[in-house]
């Protein structure tokens, strides 16, 4: 649907028009429900406004009414391409509030699927981007190696997409030693897999025409817009959480964070590639290193204690009786933001603890939120067919952005 | 630098504004009045050694009941130069919910504090184009409140399907035609 304004120039025999364009919220390359409207000057775009809000659920009020147990299934439904990501970042930051040590076995297994999520998003990101672009084949390629990665997935928690895997303290369920096998297995063969989508695209003419130099974006413009994850480190900013602020057994592993220079689509690219291998090899040295022990901390005002101990201990039943129907009665009194690095950026909680069971006030820092509002600025001055490229290369999912 | 210590440079610096720092696990909040607030976040933007250069998160809080101050803004602030990270709370009345807005300092906050605006209903002064974001723009009340019920306004009843007067330009050309 499109108005039309017509406007008399100078010269009176001359009509330039004005195009404004809607494009979604049902649009198959916006990624979601997103809406965007279009100022146009011949194909070039003159204003670019987003609408967004078309998925919002009131998550945030939502959670005042929750303990803090309950809400962990709700981070799921944030961006739910890397729901595991987001389990952790919430347990994280109640963890922190609630001062609980997590054992390290638990550490290394989440630091293990939080990778595999990372590369699982960036390969939906990928396939999908490219698709957008006009590189079909890639899709399909990506599609196999997600595949396998999903039934690990599903082999380890029982679901693929909203797997609400972690708890507060821990993990749900131990990984068995033919779990780490079969993953170790898919890193040995995944760096060949990456190779073979950049001989598909990384040349490719057309690719190169359609992401160098399109919808670039400075260092310093970057960080004054609070982008993060890939989006800023394509613009040669260093800012990884995981580096500045480590959680889980990030700083227990060697890894580099990759940027790009010129802060375009195609350096955007280029540092989800390099993240796909560097995730690859922190999975397969928490592989390596994993401890064996406890997979939950040992604090049980908070903590759900293990089954058999439930069964056969009638204080660890009194304390599941508690928490399941109650929840954690008590929380220290309090206020605490921690971020977590979730594959499309800095996903921050920020919690208002007032002493009780349940969160005051639970604000959630959405990377996509942040990208979003970047986007007139990626698109305005750019040509109509770039603004799906754009949309693209910030990698959105409105899950999260609406909340 | 520690949180601590830049929340004292603040308080030197804006002695009558600071009324309070508090420390819980490590990180530092610090409530400020809301009058000079833009003044504040451009002095720990700008000033060296301390170089907020990267606002993380702004969003707002309702402390229903609580006397004199109902509404808090916090900001999230974080130096991407020197790693530090500090919290500035400022208290909002609740008889005139409105403060500056930050976005010339920080252009992430333009959202945010749309965000803000759409759930809280504080007003923020000097920004370029406030108006609600999630939800729909004729959409009544501030649903983040705490005295907005959980289950919706008592008594809603949906009014059917009528043309919503937008506020925004080009809705306003898109309707004329």
């Amino acid at each position: 649907m499109a108005m039309e304004k017509t406007r008399l120039g100078d010269n009176s025999r001359v009509t330039t028009r004005e195009l404004t364009l809607n494009m979604g919220p049902q649009h198959p390359a916006t990624h979601g429900v997103l809406r965007l409207v279009l100022e146009l000057d011949g194909e070039t775009i003159v204003k670019c406004t987003p609408y967004v809000g078309y998925l919002h659920r009131g998550v945030e009020k939502h959670t005042e009414q929750l303990n803090y147990l309950q809400i962990i299934p709700h981070t799921d439904r944030l961006d739910y391409i890397s729901s595991m990501a987001n389990n952790i970042g919430y347990c994280v930051a109640v963890e922190r509030l609630f001062g609980i040590k997590v054992p390290e076995r638990a550490q290394y297994i989440r630091t293990i699927v939080a990778e595999v999520t990372r590369i699982l998003s960036h390969l939906l990101w990928l396939g999908t981007h490219a698709l957008d672009i006009g590189a079909m084949t890639v899709f399909l390629y990506c599609f196999r190696e997600r595949e396998k990665l999903q039934q690990l997935l599903e082999r380890l928690c029982g679901a693929r997409l909203t797997v609400s895997y972690t708890r507060i303290g821990g993990v749900k369920k131990d990984v068995d030693q033919q779990w780490l096998e079969d993953l170790y297995a898919f890193t040995e063969e995944f760096p060949m897999r990456i190779e073979q989508y950049e001989t598909l695209i990384d040349k490719n003419r057309i690719w190169l025409k359609r992401t160098k130099g399109i919808g670039v974006i400075t260092a310093e413009e970057a960080i004054n817009m609070g982008l993060s994850g890939p989006v800023i480190r394509g613009s040669g900013v260093p800012y990884d959480v995981r580096k500045f602020m480590p959680y889980c057994v990030y700083d227990k592993v060697k890894w580099e964070v990759p940027t790009g220079k010129n802060g375009d689509i195609y350096d955007r690219y280029r540092v989800r590639m390099e993240e796909f291998r560097q995730s690859n090899s922190i999975i397969r040295q928490c592989i390596e290193q994993i401890p064996d022990g406890p997979i939950m901390a040992d604090a049980p005002k908070f903590v759900l204690p293990p089954k058999d101990a439930v069964l056969t201990n009638m204080e660890q039943l009194i304390h599941h009786f508690v928490l399941i129907t109650k929840g954690p009665m008590t929380a220290p009194e309090g206020e605490i933001y921690v971020a977590t690095e979730v594959p499309k950026g800095e996903l921050g909680f920020y919690i208002v603890s007032d002493g009780t069971g349940r969160p005051y006030r639970l604000r959630i820092r959405p990377p996509s939120f942040v990208h979003i509002s970047a986007l007139p600025r990626l698109c305005e001055g750019g040509l109509v067919a770039d603004v799906i490229a754009n949309i693209g290369s910030i990698d959105i999912v409105m899950g999260e952005c609406d909340r | 630098m520690e949180p601590l210590e830049i929340a004292e440079r603040l308080k030197e610096r804006f002695p009558e504004e600071v009324l309070d720092v508090i420390e819980f696990r490590g990180q530092v909040s610090v409530v400020v009045r809301r009058e000079r607030i833009k003044e504040i976040c451009r002095y720990l933007h700008d000033e060296p050694g301390i170089n907020m250069n990267y606002l993380s998160d702004l969003c707002g809080v309702d402390y229903l009941g609580r006397r004199g101050f109902r509404f808090e803004v916090v900001y999230n602030l974080y130096s991407l130069i020197h790693r530090h990270r500090i919290r500035i709370k400022a208290l909002v009345p609740e008889d005139d919910p409105s403060i500056d807005s930050v976005t010339e300092i920080w252009k992430g906050a333009n959202w945010h504090e749309r965000e803000t605006y759409d759930m809280f209903g504080i007003v923020f002064k000097g920004h370029p184009d406030l108006r609600r974001i999630l939800l729909p723009e004729d959409w009544e009340g501030f649903p983040l409140r705490k005295d907005y019920p959980v289950t919706g306004p008592e008594g809603w009843e949906w009014k059917g399907f009528e043309e919503v007067k937008r506020l925004h330009e080009h809705d306003r050309e898109w309707n004329i035609t």
